[in-house]
């Protein structure tokens, strides 16, 4: 009885596709320009369209200079990180019909330096994710005949594995508050990647990565807003990784 | 000195401060604080050696949170080696002559120069 009058609801509300929005793409090239511009593009869509969809319509047909970083449309390789209507989130992953908005504004993400409109550069999220050394660090690491698979039990890999969904989209990065001034910050993006390679047990290289973080732009530098966590893509929690390092630091953890 | 000692510093000198605060209001509650506030009394609490070296502690205590908390607030404002190093060096400096200056006012008023 319950389905039968949920569906009926559903019918009465039921929306007719294609409708129309209006995308507020901001234009920006810091070699010729000297603001950025906002430029709007009417756009037809689906309800399964993505705002990454509905950008390369615009790019398509209305304006092929519309710089945007794409490459797998699933939400595997975080490139297409932007901010939608005021909010970090990943083109590929973004509904236009959940937004309920009739204008979708799209700006580069905070944090980062402008490429072009929509594309920033990741130099720095790269440099401090390659400081924490994201790899398993041992002695035995070198692959020889007697080399067998680490094994791990489950509770072990829980330690650590939803850390290790982190696509390196950039998005936690864009939204910290200490980001923001402080620009020799290592961020939550590195910082939650050192924590999953501290708490794998297979790892060796804790002292080496709780050096590197325990510097004056390191850790202690977190004001534990938690916005990273709030608009982290992957489920990924870095504000609890790094609480969770600090936990080391500080003598709690071992 | 590594960042995680200073940071255990904040926090304990935090946690410390807050508890020895806690007792000296509850001193003042004890008085009133119309009375408490008073020449003689005020007089009176520093030439009580244990209250006055409480005073010292919470000195102390709160100089070198309060100058760590400034030194961690400008470096995020802006970055630069000779800067940092100069925000460090400053707030050292300054957390001295607080406790120095502070330090003085409690000696000279226990031992009764004032």
């Amino acid at each position: 009885m319950a389905i039968t009058s949920n569906m009926a609801e559903e019918k009465t509300t039921s929306t007719f596709y294609p409708l129309a929005v209006t995308l507020r793409i901001s234009k920006y090239n810091p070699k010729t320009d000297h603001e950025k511009k906002w430029i709007d593009y009417k756009i037809s869509y689906e309800k399964w369209t993505t705002v990454l969809d509905a950008i390369l319509q615009a790019k398509s047909y209305s304006d092929h200079s519309i710089g945007v970083r794409y490459s797998c449309r699933q939400a595997s390789c975080g490139s297409c990180g932007m901010i939608i209507n005021g909010k970090p989130k990943l083109a590929c992953f973004t509904k236009i019909s959940e937004l309920n908005s009739g204008i979708v504004t799209l700006e580069p993400m905070k944090n980062f330096p402008i490429i072009r409109d929509l594309v920033v550069g990741f130099d720095r999220l790269f440099k401090t994710h390659k400081q924490l050394k994201p790899f398993l660090i041992r002695e035995d690491s070198e692959i020889t005949t007697k080399t067998t698979e680490l094994l791990q039990k489950p509770d072990e890999v829980n330690n650590y594995i939803q850390f290790a969904n982190c696509i390196k989209c950039g998005l936690c990065n864009s939204v910290c508050p200490t980001m923001a001034t402080d620009s020799s910050f290592i961020g939550p993006q590195a910082l939650a990647q050192a924590y999953r390679y501290v708490a794998d047990n297979r790892d060796k290289g804790k002292d080496d990565r709780l050096k590197i973080i325990d510097e004056p732009h390191g850790i202690w530098r977190c004001h534990f807003a938690g916005s990273c966590s709030q608009v982290c893509p992957k489920g990924v929690d870095p504000a609890m990784g790094i609480q969770l390092l600090r936990g080391y630091l500080l003598g709690f953890r071992s | 000195m590594r960042e995680s000692v200073i940071m255990k510093i904040h926090y304990g000198t935090a946690l410390a401060a807050v508890a020895l605060v806690a007792v000296h209001i509850l001193f003042r509650l004890t008085q009133g604080f119309a009375d408490s506030l008073s020449y003689a009394s005020v007089i009176a609490n520093y030439q009580f050696l244990p209250y006055a070296g409480m005073l010292e502690i919470i000195l102390i205590l709160l100089s070198i949170h309060g100058f760590n908390g400034l030194r961690v607030i400008l470096i995020e404002l802006k970055q630069g080696r000779s800067y940092e190093k100069a925000v460090s060096y400053g707030c050292i400096a300054a957390m001295v002559a607080v406790i120095a200056y502070g330090s003085r006012t409690i000696f000279m008023t226990s031992m009764g120069m004032i």
